[in-house]
């Protein structure tokens, strides 16, 4: 149960933070986003080489 | 009380060795069943008690039941319990019976284990040419390959019932059990991304396919056990889940409502008007508020369906089970319920098509990628692959940026040991010790060879026995599987 507290919480929380004060959801956000940017980062670093070929060829037949 | 729902997992991994796209999937599956360093044992998978082509509505089925050779060929049973084979053209990790969600989804995970040391020994043997596998459910090519759940049911329980129960649940779950697709296929309306792998490919409400014209609720009539006691249900619609919490969530809920259903403890069920449009409906619809039409009249959101069970299970669960395991379904449920409805991309840390979705969208929205770009559509492949550097899901939970059920420990030790509370404790303790006199197997039975001029079948028939707490004193007190077969016949 402590989970479904802490989840409804969190949603109020940002909820009021968006309606009182804006400028810091705004940072916030820009903080997320330079994290996620992060994350790209390092999923460029080992993204498979030629996505064009490697999505053409994998092709799968037979199953279940 | 209902009979305990035992459960077990079977996924079908994709297969791919980029250097040279003409390999032939068949022997590239053997390969990497054959190269699975692990402790296994290669095994003759007896059909004997194997009855794929019996339905559950009453009626046989002609030309079914005829045993694929390659699967009988390349079988192994490992010391968990489970089955690695291949079926058709991809390897297939079979996990063992299980006692409950939770531990279900750790053997689960533990087959993702099991494919990638196989795949590293295959790309070894390969002379280093990589062999890739990926627990997925599509090639986004119009090609479909399975993840199955089984869950034990009374025979007692009138299948038409299960349908009926079974039909709206199946279809609304698609809100959690998907592993999130970019794209359709199948000749579905054209979309960005959904939910689901699996959505675009069934176009029937009930039936015994498994491959073609898939239905929702497979009649599969095929206990593996006493088929006066039992009956397996056979569930298709589901995608293969990297998230431990998804597969949990996927796992523990049906278990729920099958349970429910044999206590007589659901209200009359919600029919949907027509299952199959609402199955892709539910997976297309990223806004969660599209109204499915009810037979009888009336609407109702896939979500709002959904909350409906959590409540009557909810109820159910607080009545009838004192297990801690079922109120951790139901919280990690109500929580998944809550966020889709306040702002679901608060789900980016536990389901798969969200972890997807948040990563696509900002590709989408800072380099103006379009949803059909091949940078996305291999990225939604690379999602995929068990390989921990490789695969996004591996190191997105190694970052902590998805939560985890389990640690690499748990996963480790489920992968070499069986659970102790169903037969895949028998089985997986005789791959330990007697792996020399092992010749065949089944899910419900074992068949040695002592070197006598008859082989020696143990009938497994009892999900619920073979238990440590049965069979665990005489297993540590048996020298040769000759000992184990008399100490089992003088019981």
């Amino acid at each position: 149960m402590a989970e479904q507290e802490r989840s409804r919480s969190r949603g109020r929380d940002e909820e009021t933070e968006e309606v009182e004060d804006l400028e810091v959801t705004t940072e916030e956000s820009e903080a997320d986003l330079e994290e996620l940017d992060d994350l790209l980062d390092e999923i460029d670093s080992v993204l498979e080489e030629n996505a064009e070929e490697f999505v053409k060829n994998y092709v799968q037949k037979g199953g279940e | 009380m209902a009979l305990r729902k035992v459960i077990g997992t079977e996924t079908e991994y994709g297969i791919a060795v980029r250097a040279d796209p003409d390999f032939n999937p068949a022997l590239g599956s053997a390969m990497v069943v054959n190269s699975y360093p692990g402790p296994r044992v290669r095994v003759q998978w007896s059909y004997e008690e194997e009855t794929p082509g019996r339905d559950a509505r009453g009626f046989g089925h002609e030309g079914y039941g005829v045993s694929d050779p390659e699967g009988t060929l390349v079988n192994a049973v490992l010391a968990n319990g489970a089955r690695l084979y291949v079926d058709h053209a991809h390897p297939e990790y079979s996990g063992p019976e299980t006692w409950d969600p939770l531990e279900a989804a750790l053997y689960d995970k533990a087959g993702e284990s099991v494919m990638h040391r196989a795949a590293t020994s295959a790309t070894e043997r390969l002379g280093g040419t990589r062999l890739a596998l990926y627990k997925n459910n599509s090639d986004g090519k119009g090609n479909s390959y399975g993840a199955h759940e089984n869950y034990l049911l009374s025979r007692a329980t009138p299948f038409g019932d299960v349908i009926r129960y079974a039909m709206t649940f199946l279809v609304t779950r698609q809100l959690f059990t998907g592993a999130g697709k970019v794209g359709s296929e199948n000749g579905r309306p054209a979309v960005d991304f959904q939910l689901t792998q699996r959505a675009d490919f069934f176009e029937e409400e009930v039936g015994l396919e498994t491959t073609l014209k898939r239905p929702i609720v497979n009649t599969r009539d095929e206990p593996h056990g006493d088929s006066t006691k039992y009956r397996r249900l056979h569930v298709i619609v589901g995608d293969a889940n990297l998230s431990e919490v998804q597969t949990f969530l996927k796992l523990g809920t049906t278990a729920l409502v099958l349970s429910a259903l044999e206590d007589g403890a659901l209200p009359d069920p919600l029919d949907l008007a027509d299952p199959v449009t609402a199955c892709w409906n539910v997976s297309h619809d990223l806004s969660f508020r599209r109204p499915l039409d009810l037979d009888g009249g009336g609407s109702a959101t896939a979500l709002e369906l959904q909350w409906r069970y959590y409540e009557w299970l909810a109820k159910y669960v607080e009545k009838e089970l004192d297990e801690p395991v079922w109120n951790r379904v139901l919280s990690e449920w109500h929580s998944v319920l809550n966020d889709m409805e306040t702002d679901p991309a608060l789900l980016a840390d536990r389901l798969d098509w969200a972890v997807k979705r948040r990563l696509f969208e900002r590709y989408v929205n800072r380099d103006g990628l379009a949803w059909s770009d091949s940078k996305l559509r291999a990225l939604d492949l690379q999602y995929h692959d068990v390989d921990p550097d490789r695969g996004l899901y591996h190191r997105l939970a190694a970052r902590g940026d998805v939560r985890r059920l389990f640690t690499d420990e748990e996963v480790g030790h489920a992968e070499c040991a069986p659970p102790e509370r169903t037969r895949a404790y028998f089985r997986g303790r005789c791959v330990t010790d007697f792996a020399d006199s092992l010749v065949a197997a089944n899910w419900d039975s074992l068949v040695f060879d002592l070197g006598e001029t008859h082989l020696r079948r143990v009938p497994m028939m009892e999900p619920m026995r073979g238990t440590r707490d049965l069979v665990g004193d005489l297993l540590d007190n048996v020298d040769s599987a000759s000992d184990l077969i008399q100490m089992l016949g003088d019981q």
